[in-house]
């Protein structure tokens, strides 16, 4: 991805402030001490929120005309073995940072862990300090320590505030993710050492010169990329190592459900991108097979187990496993429309899962059960809850005009143009989709209401208030993706460009369509602005190589 | 001398060799300490207030690392030829290199640590007395000669002063049997593994004609055995007297029962100082010595070092005595190490010297942790008992947790940067099945400790114990240990760079005189 311009500049090292906020914060949640009930979560929901606020200031000032990394900051670390703090984010990782800073001060003001307030609040201000980390690290070493700081707040979260059998569950996950990311660090160890040696360079962990020279031989490459997949592999999860997901999502909290599925699910499909097809787009592409396969697998297998949940939140749970796998198939696809789909569903699953997740939450606290088959009929007492529940739902199940649909639509075209039959079967996902999330509604929300049911309580003014930013994000990026697609897109191409250079002819992106192959993006601005840009037009294959190699 | 010569009839005197007395102060202070406190102590022992030992011995462990400073500093500095400015003492026995005073600071850093840590244990458990201090100080000065040795008779010589005086401190409880049986099993097992150790050196003087290091490598290096047996064999019986010493698989089945049985401060001494001493002794004779027949020893190493992961890692996960627990863990941390002297690298050793110092304040911290909660009697390690320690002191539960995590191997603690260093090591020496099998390890080593952190922090205290948190009070000596392990832990796993530095710098080296 070339020289790392500072393209855009807030006047102040954004990213080392948008880490260290959080994890200042956690420190000052742990030293107010034990007054009052509300001073821990005002705490952490002001330094959460400056974070968040931080994101959005970037994704404003953010450049969207260039490829490149923005915002860098650079700082020796561990000189000796070429280790530094090296962050920055391009189109692909600046939505997930603006997904975090946001979805964390939410989940904060949404709900209250009700015990041991000061240790919750600390938590989950480390766990956004880390998932921020991941996404902005372009240091091997720094992403690894992010990558793995996370499981220990997570793992306190959901083993301390969780449900049922939180401590089976926590220490689950974090055996699982361990296990993961273990076979990583002897990958990213061998990949820095190999690469020193085969370069005839100096030990460095730095991201974007390893990719830009990768030195290794092509065996060793496609090896050191599973070990890199299997962590990926975990976290995200792909069948058939999901089996910690469910357990997880269920006995968590519920801002940790909201966070686990809207961020931390997102730290392994992201980093597939970043670490797995940048770093390695040969190996990448000879396995796109096996991982196009797991994804579809995983949409299928997702959605037949979420039809037959009798646990709303499980079903839910069983209902990312689905809509990752779409990420995944969107990613292998290796084509610009496949891989901005699947950035933009791994957004889109984080508002509309990260919402649904609040809801079940919410409808938990009210009725004590998420036992599909002890709800009914509760849109009678609770109708604003219900119409809310709709518009996620819909949007989960990627309803025209709501945001899961740009997603899944461009990871179908592009998946379709890559791997026509793996889109095909993915196409069922969709209908799945609908049948399990549409027959769980009628089972909650409608027919008579019971007992407890008939009583239950209105979406508070409170309540309301958390969602409606995310309801209003859901609909906006469904009706208007533009904003969001183009910020991706030259970072997308780039990246696509990178895996066409490194395979040498042997790969060449797969374009949906013959001969019109514009850009989503670039067909919404015709629909809606009724002009093209004639620079940002692809026309056809050989121009749009042209333009990308030109790059920065 | 000018006496003898004039004499009348000529002597057979023997020629003693130079002394380098400065080489040799830390050892000097550390030992001498030890015998000043006996005599202070037998002759005012009731005029000096009951902390006099413990903060005597803890500033003799600071003095020792005082004196060392400026020999580290002299033997980092460079000869005009090039060479780092080690230099060999007594004959060439004694070498003071970069090595030996990295792991003698971090012997008497240790010292220090265990000294404020024993002061309120001996008192609870009506041991007081210097007898402990005294102890401690002797065998941490065997420790400094084994990490110091140029000669395999002085590397014998300071295991047996480091070893005699552990059987002893293993058994120092005297009103538990668990420690009188701890010491017993240790002396018996300690004993034969020190004969075997000797037999090694007899063999490797019968294959090589020397005992002293030096000759050693120069003559490997000179000379081409038609049969190394008789020098293999020697490898293999040194090998498994350091592989006693450093609890490694199939030699660590002493571990579980001493760590269980002997006063936790000890424990303390042991799995940090022994283990320095030991890994250091092990990495002068193997890597440095016998470094042309790497071919030979390393797939021993390596061996070893795969057994030692998984069983230290699998057997941990099913006890239910915390003490057993750790003694196992560091059973599984050797095994690390071992991956370290595997490499038989300079990186490979420098990786050794950071883990074996992370991991040294880190089990130290975590035994003062247990000193406290275990009571009276050291009576409460089953791992029920750490029940609710979140409840009753948030701080001591913290700290465990930082210790728990480092020993896991979580980022931002020291102990992440010494896995990572290992791992490293292993990897530049394409050992990549070593460096996978060592990570698995870990990861079922980590459930240990998250077994333990489930206790800590997500279980309520038991009701139905008569004194379910018995009032944990915190003495200041344990407390201060806490602070600074702590305190080592958080603050080199984020800025490890100066102890990488001292690390990378403190190379082995053998010199003549």
């Amino acid at each position: 991805m070339g020289p790392a311009v500072l393209a855009a500049d807030l006047g102040f090292p954004a990213i080392p402030a948008l880490v260290l906020i959080p994890a200042v914060g956690a420190l000052a949640v742990t030293l107010v001490p034990n007054a009052r009930r509300g001073v821990h979560q005002l705490v952490g929901v002001l330094f959460s929120g400056t974070a968040g606020t931080l994101s959005v200031w970037m994704m404003v000032e953010f450049d969207k005309d260039m490829a490149g990394f923005q915002y860098v900051s650079r700082q020796e670390w561990i000189a000796d073995l070429g280790i530094q703090w090296l962050a920055g984010v391009d189109g692909i990782s600046l939505f997930l940072v603006v997904l975090t800073g946001l979805l964390f001060p939410l989940s904060m003001i949404a709900v209250d862990p009700g015990h041991d307030h000061k240790p919750y609040y600390a938590w989950m201000l480390v766990l956004q300090a880390g998932c921020l980390g991941v996404f902005v690290a372009l240091d091997l070493f720094m992403f690894f320590v992010f990558f793995e700081i996370v499981l220990v707040p997570m793992y306190f979260l959901i083993g301390k505030w969780g449900h049922g059998n939180a401590r089976y569950a926590a220490t689950k996950f974090f055996l699982f993710t361990m296990l993961g990311s273990a076979l990583m660090l002897v990958s990213i160890l061998a990949l820095v050492s190999l690469q020193s040696r085969d370069s005839g360079t100096d030990l460095t962990f730095d991201l974007v010169a390893i990719a830009e020279n990768l030195a290794i031989g092509e065996t060793t490459a496609r090896w050191l990329f599973l070990g890199f997949a299997l962590a990926f592999a975990v976290k995200v999860p792909l069948f058939p190592v999901h089996t910690w997901l469910p357990d997880a999502h269920t006995e968590a909290p519920t801002a940790g459900s909201v966070i686990l599925a809207g961020v931390l699910l997102k730290l392994g499909t992201y980093g597939f991108i970043r670490y797995g097809l940048y770093l390695f787009p040969e190996a990448s592409h000879f396995f796109a097979p096996l991982f196009l396969t797991l994804g579809v697998v995983g949409i299928i297998y997702g959605a037949v187990v979420a039809t037959m949940q009798k646990d709303l939140k499980r079903l839910v749970a069983y209902s990312s496993v689905a809509h990752l796998g779409f990420i995944i198939l969107g990613t292998f696809s290796l084509n610009t429309q496949g891989l901005q789909g699947g950035i933009a569903q791994m957004v889109n699953h984080g508002l509309s899962t990260g919402a649904l997740f609040l809801l079940v939450g919410w409808l938990y606290e009210r009725r004590h059960t998420r036992d599909i088959a002890a709800l009914g009929g509760l849109q009678k007492a609770a109708p604003l809850f219900a119409a809310a529940f709709t518009v996620v739902m819909l949007s989960s199940i990627g309803l025209p005009g709501l945001n899961g649909f740009v997603g899944e639509f461009l990871i179908l075209l592009g998946a379709f143009a890559a791997h026509r039959w793996w889109a095909v079967v993915a196409t069922v996902g969709v209908i799945l989709a609908a049948l399990y999330l549409l027959w769980a509604y009628q089972r909650v929300f409608h027919g008579p209401a019971e007992g407890d049911n008939a009583e239950v309580k209105e979406l508070t003014a409170w309540e309301g208030l958390v969602l409606a930013p995310i309801v209003a994000a859901i609909v906006f990026l469904g009706v208007y993706p533009k904003p969001m697609l183009e910020r991706m897109e030259p970072a997308v191409d780039q990246l696509v460009a990178h895996v066409e250079t490194s395979l040498g002819g042997e790969f060449v992106e797969p374009v949906p369509g013959g001969g019109r192959t514009g850009s989503f993006a670039e067909l919404l601005e015709e629909t809606h602005a009724g002009h093209t840009d004639a620079d940002d037009d692809h026309g056809d294959d050989d121009e749009e190589h042209g333009d990308e190699e030109a790059g920065p | 001398m000018t006496v003898l010569a004039q004499g009348a009839q000529p002597l057979e005197s023997t020629p003693t060799p130079e002394v380098a007395w400065s080489g040799l102060l830390p050892l000097l202070v550390l030992a001498g300490a030890a015998i000043v406190l006996l005599t202070i102590m037998s002759l005012a022992r009731d005029a000096l207030p009951r902390w006099f030992s413990s903060i005597y011995t803890a500033l003799a462990g600071v003095a020792t690392i005082v004196v060392a400073v400026p020999l580290w500093d002299r033997v980092q500095d460079r000869l005009p030829d090039g060479r780092l400015d080690s230099f060999s003492t007594l004959d060439s026995s004694y070498g003071v290199d970069g090595f030996s005073v990295f792991v003698t600071m971090l012997i008497a850093a240790v010292v220090a640590l265990v000294a404020l840590l024993a002061d309120h244990y001996l008192r609870r458990e009506d041991l007081d007395g210097p007898e402990f201090y005294v102890l401690v100080m002797l065998s941490a000065a065997g420790g400094i000669i084994m990490a110091s040795a140029n000669d395999l008779i002085v590397l014998f010589l300071g295991l047996e002063i480091l070893s005699l005086a552990v059987y002893v401190l293993a058994a120092m409880h005297l009103r538990r049997v668990e420690s009188q049986e701890s010491g017993i099993k240790y002396f018996v097992l300690g004993a034969l593994s020190s004969a075997i150790f000797l037999y090694g050196i007899a063999l490797t003087y019968g294959a090589t004609g020397s005992t002293n290091l030096v000759d050693i490598k120069t003559f490997i290096a000179n000379v081409v055995l038609v049969d190394d047996a008789l020098l293999l064999a020697g490898f293999a019986l040194l090998l498994v007297g350091f592989g006693f010493k450093v609890a490694a698989v199939p030699f660590h089945t002493w571990t579980p029962d001493v760590y269980q049985g002997a006063p936790t401060p000890v424990v303390a001494f042991m799995a940090s100082a022994v283990k320095a001493a030991a890994f250091a002794g092990l990495l002068r004779v193997f890597y440095v010595t016998f470094i042309d027949y790497r071919t030979d020893w390393q797939p021993v190493i390596y061996g070893l070092a795969i057994a030692t992961l998984v069983v230290g890692s699998l057997f941990a996960i099913v006890q239910t005595d915390v003490k057993r627990m750790l003694a196992y863990s560091s059973i599984s941390h050797a095994g690390y190490l071992l991956v370290g002297v595997q490499a038989a690298s300079p990186d490979g050793t420098s990786s050794v010297l950071f883990y074996l110092a992370a991991y040294a304040f880190m089990v130290v911290g975590t035994f003062a942790v247990i000193t406290l909660v275990t009571g009276h009697g050291d009576a409460r390690t089953s791992l029920d008992d750490m029940r609710g320690l979140a409840t009753a002191r948030p701080l001591v539960a913290v700290a465990l947790t930082v210790f728990l995590l480092g020993q896991a191997g979580v980022p931002f603690t020291s102990g992440f940067l010494a896995k990572f260093y290992v791992i490293e090591a292993a990897v530049d020496a394409r050992s990549f099945g070593l460096a996978i099998v060592a990570m698995i390890a870990a990861v079922v080593a980590a459930f240990l400790y998250l077994r333990i952190m489930v206790k800590v922090w997500l279980e309520a205290p038991d009701d139905e114990r008569p004194d379910p948190v018995a009032p944990i009070g915190v003495p200041w000596g344990a407390g201060a240990v806490l602070v600074i392990t702590v305190g080592f832990t958080l603050v080199f796993g984020v800025w490890p760079q100066p102890v990488v530095e001292m690390a990378r710098d403190a190379l082995p080296e053998l010199v003549r005189g």
